[in-house]
This record gives C-alpha cells, structure tokens and sequence, in this order.
C-alpha cells in the first residue's frame, strides 16, 4: 500500500536557477573577455574594434611582459616549494599529536586561511618593516637594519603564509587515511625512524603533497593583493599586470589577453592535477 | 602510539609562531597611542578604533561588506539546495557539466573572474551597480554551500524519507520536516563560510565596485596603497575579530576540521 515516493518534474528544473545564473555571470563573461582580447584598441580614443592577434603576440615576445612571467613562475615555485618543506613535516607532525593539543593546533595552522588576505599582508608589510620587530632582531644581532620590504622575498614570505593550509589539507587528508600499524611494523622490523619515514609514510602520502603542491601553485600564480601590497610598484606580478592594464592604462584587451593566458595555464595545471591524482588512486586500485 | 620529539616540537612551535605573528602585530600595534605604526610600549589606547567609526568611507565600506554577503550567503544557499539535490539524487544528462560548472569558480583565478564581469558589467551598462555585485559574489561563493551540502546529502539515510512518504507525508512536508532538518547543519556551515568568503573577497570586487559599492577589503587595499597609519590596523584587529567570531560558531556548527579538510 505504500506509495512510491513521488518524483518532482525533473532535477533540470531544481538546479535551473544557479545554473542560469553561473551561464549568465561565468561562461558568459569569459567568452566575452577571450573575444576581447583579439580585439585591436586605439590608445588615442580608447575605443576597441577589429580582430588581431597582437595582443598575445606582445605579450609572447615583449621582453617586459616575458621577464613579468618568468618572476611570477619563479615566486609561484619557490612559494610551492617552501610550502612543502614547511607545510609536509608541519602536517605530520599535526597528526601524531594527541587531542585537545591536536584540534587547537589544527585551528591555529588553518584558521588564518579566513582573515582577509589584505589584513595578512598588512601584517608582513608591519613585520618586516624598517621599524618592524624582524628589523629590530636583526639590529639586536648586529646585522643592521635591511631593506626587507618590496623584494621578491618578502612577497614570497607572505605567500607561503597564504598558501601553507592549502599544502597542510591535502597532506593532513591523506595522512588520516594512512594505517598507523604499517609505520609500526616497519620499526618493529628494525627500520630506522628515518627509513620509515621515507620508505613507509612518504610514498603514501605523496599523493596529497602533489595535490598540494598544485594547487598552492595556481593559487600563488594567480595572487593579487600580495604582490600589489608587498611587491610595490616596481615587482610586478601577472596579477597587478591585469590590474594595471585594466584600471590604469585602461587598455582592457591587452589586459583580456594576459588574463586569458593566466586562466589557460591554471586550467592546465588544474586538470593535470586531476589526471595525476586520479591516475595514482586507479594504480592504487588496480 | 609515537610522540614528537623535540625537533618536531620546535618545528611546530616555530610553524605557530609563523602563522600567528602577521595577526598578533596587527592585533597589537591597533591599540597604540602613537601616530606611527608602532608597538603599544606607553599604554594602550582605542585612539585608531575611534578613528575607524569617524571615518565615514570605512563605515560606509562596512556597512557595503555586510550587507553584500550577508545578501550573497543567503541567496547562494537558496540556489545551492535545490541545485545539490539535483546532483546528488538524479543521474540526468548534463548531471556531469553542471557540477563542474558549478565548482568552476574554485579554479577559475578571482582576477580573471573579476576582469571578465567587468567587460560584461560595462557591455550591459551595469557597472558600480550592487545588485549586479551580489550576483557575482553568489557565483564565487556557491561552490563552497555545494561542497558541504553535496557531502551532506550524500551521507544521509534516505529510509527515513522513504518512511515518510510511506506514512503519507507529501513531498513539501517531507522536504520541510525530514530532508532540510538532516541537511541543517550542511546548510549552516556553508552558509557561514559562503559569509566570510563573501566578506574578504577582493581580487575580483576590485574590478566591479564603485565609489559607492566600494566593499571594506578593496577599502583596505585603497588605502593601504596610499597612505599607512595605525588606522588600518585598527581595521584589520576589527576584521580579525569577526573572523574569529565566525570561526568559533563555524566550529560549533559544523566541525572547523570538517569545513577545512573535508570528507571527499
């Protein structure tokens, strides 16, 4: 007698109203702007018309856009490598703690992930400034004050302090699936600490390292207010590039085709990611 | 079980100290009496805090920042429930496309986001417009109610709908009294974390705001180009403070660990 759960219309119509709303404000505009930036633009009117290639073509050859790249690529990799040897042992460290020690820790590493970035990089900018507490100690050592704001260091300081929960999550992640006993038996077998570590844990944990690693990378590629905050006006990153093009030199499909660039290459990370870590669970499993 | 040694503990101490000391100084140097940036060392003062609300652009700013994700959380959860339930109960053709296009806002860059609604904002004659601004933050924030409500869905026992219906219940009720109440806590936590999302966002708010939609991070941003004094620490403190309040209901709503980390 009883009856079958009746069904609504179609699940079409359930997600019929976000689905319109990422069509008009996400696909939309980025067609939008991929058209825009084969657009020509006159500097003098400001108007933009006509179909070129020149945009990309300034960007692939132009010495100053090329050198823009290369910074972002090297602060982007050093950003990511940093996070790994802060962030892997960080995490393991994290979960051989036991609790309450373990969730208060926890919070405190992922936590400042919700404070405004412009607030996180107010306070490098703070830190490592001339009257800052960093240039204090190192006075205090006899080092004399240094110069620390507005280097590619500072930036990359502060991105690593952005971007470690991203590289702790994964890692964090895939160390609680991991079986305790496996580790226990290889120092029970009279493996060294050391050769537990890296023959047992790290190949386990790997995949969440590269997890990690990639999406600490595109993040940092991508970052906005640090650069704009800490690189001042002479570090230029991909990101302030856009920016600049857009707000100041309004020339929009110069910057449409930077911002193009910057989108492709995080797709290709992003979905080689997904290859890589679907690719090692599909080994696992077969 | 293994402890850490006293490398690891050290690592560790100096890994929080790290994380900790950008909030600690800003949180510090806001209480300063001085006109400089400086640590508070003769006594404290709320000199900068009193600044902050005389100032009429950062009220004003907060007042945008508040309003806008409040508006931008909630109406995401609108659109975010029935979306989930779609995906997660229905295999249907376009099931696949819909869930990336719907978590595409986690890989798109914000600065790319940003770039691109301006050209659409200015092609529609929309620009500064704050109804046009909740619409783009509803979009970067859905992803983030979609994971938790996906996961919440999922895990829940589907026998206990069946037992309704079975007793008669229609669908409304079923919905009202059965299916919401067990989502609940999915439907809070991401609400609150679509909120805070909402609140810092500022790489693609940059690009869309005006003078009168300015939100408080592009405020900050603005001003911490310019000109710095401890005015903007006092800011930051403040915002810290928020933070921490969502953060501390965040975790007795849903688990911070199980926001964060996640289950899938």
């Amino acid at each position: 007698m009883s009856a079958a759960p009746a069904r609504l219309p179609t699940p079409l119509i359930l997600s019929a109203p976000a689905a319109l709303l990422f069509g008009a404000l996400i696909l939309t505009p980025l067609v939008l702007t991929a058209l825009l930036s084969f657009n020509e633009f006159e500097h003098a009117t400001g108007r933009t018309h006509g179909f070129t290639v020149a945009h990309y073509a300034s960007v692939l050859s132009d010495s100053y856009y090329l050198e823009i790249f290369l910074r972002t690529f090297r602060v982007a990799a050093l950003a990511t490598a940093i996070c790994v040897v802060i962030g892997v042992p960080e995490a393991y460290i994290l979960s051989r703690m036991r609790n309450p020690w373990r969730s208060v820790f926890l919070l405190v590493v992922l936590a400042p992930l919700l404070v405004s970035v412009v607030v996180r990089a107010f306070g490098w900018s703070m830190l490592l400034g001339p009257e800052g507490p960093v240039n204090a100690a190192l006075m205090a050592l006899g080092f004399g004050r240094m110069r620390l704001l507005y280097s590619e260091g500072t930036v990359i300081v502060a991105l690593v302090h952005v971007m470690l929960p991203f590289m702790v999550i994964p890692v964090w992640t895939s160390l609680q699936k991991l079986d305790p006993a496996v580790e226990q038996a290889a120092l029970s077998f009279g493996a060294s600490r050391a050769t537990a570590i890296v023959r047992v844990v790290a190949p386990q944990i790997l995949p969440g390292i590269l997890s990690g690693s990639l999406i600490v990378f595109g993040l940092s590629a991508s970052a906005f207010a640090i650069p704009g905050l800490l690189g001042g006006r002479r570090l230029k990153m991909v990101a302030t590039i856009v920016y600049d093009q857009y707000l100041s030199d309004l020339n929009w499909p110069m910057g449409a085709a930077v911002a193009v660039l910057l989108l492709a290459a995080n797709l290709i990370v992003m979905l080689t990611y997904h290859r890589v870590v679907e690719g090692h669970y599909r080994r696992r499993l077969g | 079980m293994t402890r850490n040694g006293p490398i690891a503990l050290i690592f560790h101490s100096l890994v929080v100290l790290f994380m900790l000391a950008p909030l600690a100084i800003v949180c510090l140097v806001a209480f300063t009496p001085e006109n400089t940036l400086s640590l508070p060392t003769r006594g404290l003062s709320l000199r900068w805090f009193e600044a902050v609300f005389r100032h009429p652009d950062f009220v004003q700013s907060f007042w945008n920042s508040l309003w806008l994700a409040l508006l931008s959380a909630t109406l995401a959860v609108v659109l975010a429930v029935p979306a989930a339930l779609a995906i997660t109960r229905w295999e249907f053709r376009g099931r696949g496309f819909l869930n990336a296009l719907f978590l595409s806002p986690l890989i798109i860059p914000h600065l790319v986001l940003g770039v691109a609604m301006l050209r659409l904002f200015a092609l529609v004659g929309a620009t500064g417009s704050f109804g046009w601004l909740v619409a783009a933050h509803i979009v970067i924030v859905t992803p983030y109610v979609m994971r938790l409500l996906i996961a919440a869905i999922t895990g829940f026992d589907r026998s206990v709908e069946q037992a309704a219906y079975s007793l008669g219940a229609s669908e409304a009720t079923v919905f009202r009294r059965v299916t919401l109440p067990m989502i609940l806590p999915g439907v809070t936590g991401g609400w609150l974390i679509a909120f805070i999302n909402s609140f810092d966002e500022l790489t693609m708010s940059i690009f869309i705001t005006s003078p009168s939609t300015v939100t408080l991070p592009v405020r900050m941003y603005m001003y911490a180009t310019e000109s710095i004094d401890p005015m903007m620490a006092a800011v930051s403190a403040i915002i810290v403070g928020i933070t921490a309040v969502a953060v501390l209901l965040l975790d007795r709503v849903y688990g911070l660990d199980r926001i964060l980390v996640g289950q899938h």
